[in-house]
């Protein structure tokens, strides 16, 4: 490999932290954050080295936990939290690092900005060593400040050195993936795809591969980087040799990477994209038929992963229940949370509010995909042509809501079915489950609305809405927690939303959020049809 | 004659802000004229454009698009035009071909052979993803979409940017075979030879005001003839003549530049001296460019 490629690696790392400096910073901080709070958390639920046994012998017997976080090796807080925070953080850390690297080599490369940078003194590996570089570093910064944050709580030294590193490892192993990724395709978003894709097929392995510990085909989680995050063991007698399979690895891909980028030409990728269809299908002639075919891969995506999630939280429901019956002070918790009697209940609603928080994030995502489209000067051209605003802007409102809904069925369906077979009555509660999910709708749409009015009125301040669907996110999490009067509660359309779970059947607040949505909307569309565009 | 007027632009301002990029904008444009419109980037072209298109409020004027209001009656006057923009975007993962279908058939539908005959002409690949295509290509497929459709008027914001030569030639066919055809062009655009070559009549914007509008040939008559003329004797008396300016002597050398209704005077006086050699160059739309843009300080009048 020639030197002279690198030219202008240190420029790039600057250029990289500075457009991205804050984004960094916060993914940096995140992984640390959650691992501090979750083992304060295990401190405050289970102080004794009993009740720690009792729990970890619980967990470690319900395969839907085994399957979502892998095994426990320790009862003790550092094992629980370790178990608790890895595969989680896994996903995060590795979803983070792949995407980062991406973005700072085929997402430019693809905008035609290296033709830019190209033709000056930077060479054709730069970019990928620097993002490479920056990657790799904030992965060590992650795994520094988890290291920190765990010792600050009080657990062992050894072990929040091993998870911390682990994380690291993980970091490094996923912005490899994807500096070869990147080599491969002329499409970001392709490129995106086959990392993603390997982070998921590893979380995949390691789960068949843990669930079947002592099956045949447990082999399956040594296959994968995320089983090797697990089988490293921090808190529970280390295995430091494992770092030394992710370096190997990280090396391995890294030097494929180079190799590539070294040999292919700006813009090219080994792989060749796939030609397009010559003339537009028939059906391609509305507004709406426009934004359904720029949605419906995003669609695709939230359905399938809410219905793998759904499917998850309904099998796990009647077992949580189960095992948790003696823990009377979970199951106050959790009927808290529910308002109900029966546990497997609560874990639903608990499960279904938070899956409605995410698809509200879902729905105001694909509402706003309209200003993506203003922004990125897509927009000009079809309103030149006989489409007005009002049907333009319709068509994405109405793909939001129609979309919502099928996330909260993709969702609640097979949830309904997999704890309808749990408890052998499937013809009674899978309606249940999806009523009580649908009932999340209107309040789901409210949130709609306001994206909607933002943007009709005050484009600028669309971003308020994800304050507010954070808003929402939190009053619903910490509400009860923190004791939050009534009357702020009131403010979240959540708050309306009755529990179809626990029998409650009231249409007047489904009626009140569905109006107040419409009103929004409305609002939204009137004020698009009055402003300039761009 | 005079026809009628396809576009009709009164005293048009518009604020970005505070900062004014319209101002009391005036323009007519005739039925079945190629009308050219030029100016720099930031002049104010775009923005003219996009109000007629009804995208942008104006602040104040009056603008009448084929007898319509561009901004309430949008959707019916956009069955009758086409347009190009400046800034070529497109859905990445859609193919040129879907593109061109798309747009045409939101407009009101377009006719198969015509379409076929302008990607063969364009030499386009409508298979490729849009994210794949060059500038040139996402021009071609912008182009072709807006020329597909059988309308009346056809508002095109620099559409060669980013073309060879060659396809550059193909679009001056096809607004040559629309003015056959009795339509209406309206062409922004920075490539003078284009505007030279296509455009019936000029409007020349600078700072959100237009500065000069008319046919070629007025305009040239406007600017002034730059000439060069080597004499047996030294020339005196030059400098006092109307119509010359920027005059430099050196010896029997002179250099300047002459208003159109001056040359015959200047020329009268330039005998005198004993002609040896004489070089004029006639005006072009660059020197008018330049004229406005380059020579004049701001603020002042030609």
């Amino acid at each position: 490999m020639k030197m002279k490629g690198f030219t202008g690696t240190g420029a790039l790392i600057r250029l990289i932290l500075r457009r991205d400096r804050f984004l960094l910073l916060a993914c940096v901080v995140l992984p640390a954050l959650l691992a501090v709070t979750e083992a304060a958390t295990f401190n405050h639920l289970y102080p004794t080295a009993a009740l720690r046994q009792v729990i970890a012998s619980e967990f470690a017997s319900s395969p839907a936990e085994v399957a979502l976080l892998g095994p426990i090796y320790a009862p003790t807080i550092g094992g629980l939290t370790a178990w608790r925070w890895s595969m989680f953080n896994a996903l995060l850390v590795g979803l983070g690092s792949l995407l980062f690297v991406i973005r700072h080599t085929r997402t430019e490369e693809e905008a035609g900005q290296f033709e830019l940078l190209g033709s000056t003194v930077v060479g054709h590996n730069a970019a990928l060593s620097a993002s490479m570089i920056v990657t790799i570093g904030a992965d060590l910064m992650i795994g520094a400040l988890v290291t920190c944050g765990l010792i600050g709580v009080g657990l062992p030294i050894t072990g929040s050195v091993a998870l911390g590193l682990s994380a690291a490892a993980i970091g490094w192993t996923f912005a490899a993936v994807a500096g070869v990724a990147a080599q491969l395709t002329e499409s970001a978003g392709a490129a995106k795809g086959i990392a993603i894709v390997v982070l998921g097929l590893s979380y995949l392995l390691r789960a068949i591969g843990d669930m079947n510990e002592h099956g045949g085909m447990y082999w399956l989680s040594r296959l994968s980087p995320i089983g090797w995050m697990s089988l490293i063991r921090p808190f529970a007698d280390e295995r430091w040799w494992i770092f030394v399979l992710f370096i190997s690895l990280v090396i391995v891909l890294t030097v494929a990477a180079f190799a590539i980028s070294s040999r292919r030409d700006m813009g090219a990728g080994i792989l060749r994209p796939r030609p397009g269809p010559a003339a537009a299908s028939p059906r391609l002639r509305s507004p709406l038929a426009l934004a359904w075919r720029l949605h419906r891969g995003t669609l695709l995506a939230w359905t399938a992963g809410f219905a793998v999630y759904g499917a998850m939280s309904g099998g796990f429901a009647k077992t949580a229940s189960d095992q948790l019956a003696g823990n009377l002070q979970l199951k106050n918790l959790l009927a808290q949370m529910g308002g109900s009697s029966r546990l497997s209940d609560g874990f639903l609603t608990l499960f279904l509010t938070l899956f409605c928080q995410v698809a509200a994030i879902y729905a105001v995502m694909a509402a706003l995909q309209m200003q993506t489209e203003e922004m990125e000067a897509r927009l000009d051209p079809v309103l030149a042509t006989s489409v007005s605003r009002l049907w333009w802007a319709t068509s994405y409102v109405l793909l939001a809501a129609v979309g919502t809904a099928i996330v909260l069925a993709a969702f609640s369906l097979p949830a309904g079915l997999a704890y309808g077979l749990s408890i052998g009555n499937v013809g009674y509660e899978l309606p249940r489950v999806l009523a009580a999910a649908m009932a999340y709708l209107p309040a789901i749409l409210v949130m709609v609305g306001i994206a909607v009015a933002l943007y009709g009125l005050m484009p600028r301040f669309t971003f308020v809405s994800w304050g507010a669907v954070l808003g929402i996110v939190l009053l619903e999490l910490l509400g009860k927690i923190l004791q939050v009067n009534q009357s702020t509660l009131n403010i979240s359309p959540f708050t309306h939303v009755p529990n179809v779970l626990v029998g409650e059947v009231s249409v007047m607040p489904l009626i009140w959020l569905a109006v107040v949505a419409f009103a929004l909307t409305v609002i939204g569309l009137v004020g698009l049809r009055r402003r300039s565009i761009g | 004659m005079r026809g009628l007027c396809v576009i009709q632009i009164k005293n048009l301002t518009k604020y970005y802000g505070k900062h004014l990029a319209l101002n009391s904008v005036d323009l007519e444009v005739e039925q079945g004229e190629v009308f050219g419109f030029i100016g720099p980037n930031g002049a104010g072209k775009t923005t003219t454009l996009r109000i007629l298109l009804g995208l942008l409020r104006k602040d104040a004027g009056e603008v009448s698009l084929l007898g319509g209001d561009p901004w309430r009656d949008a959707v019916a006057l956009h069955r009758r035009l086409a347009y190009v923009p400046g800034d070529v975007n497109l859905w990445p993962h859609l193919s040129g071909g879907e593109v061109i279908d798309l747009l045409a058939r939101l407009r009101g539908g377009f006719d198969q052979s015509r379409r076929d005959e302008l990607v063969k002409r364009f030499e386009l690949d409508p298979t490729k993803q849009c994210r794949t295509y060059s500038k040139g290509n996402r021009q071609k497929v912008a182009l072709i979409a807006a020329l597909v459709s059988d309308v009346e008027l056809f508002i095109l914001d620099e559409p060669t940017s980013g073309l060879d030569p060659l396809m550059e030639a193909i679009f001056r066919e096809c607004v040559g075979e629309f003015k056959r055809a009795g339509k209406t062009v309206l062409l922004s655009s920075q490539i003078l030879a284009e505007v030279e070559a296509l455009c019936d009549r000029i409007s020349i914007i600078k700072e959100g005001k237009i500065v000069e509008t008319g046919t070629l040939t007025e305009l040239r008559h406007l600017t002034r003839t730059s000439v060069s003329v080597e004499t047996g004797q030294p020339i005196t008396g030059l400098s006092e003549l109307p119509g010359v300016h920027n005059l430099s002597i050196d010896g029997a050398r002179a250099q300047f530049n002459v208003d159109a209704d001056a040359i015959n005077s200047v020329l009268r006086c330039l005998v005198q001296f004993d002609v040896r050699a004489l070089t004029c160059t006639p005006p072009t739309l660059e020197d008018l460019f330049l004229r406005y843009y380059k020579l004049q300080p701001r603020g002042s009048t030609p």
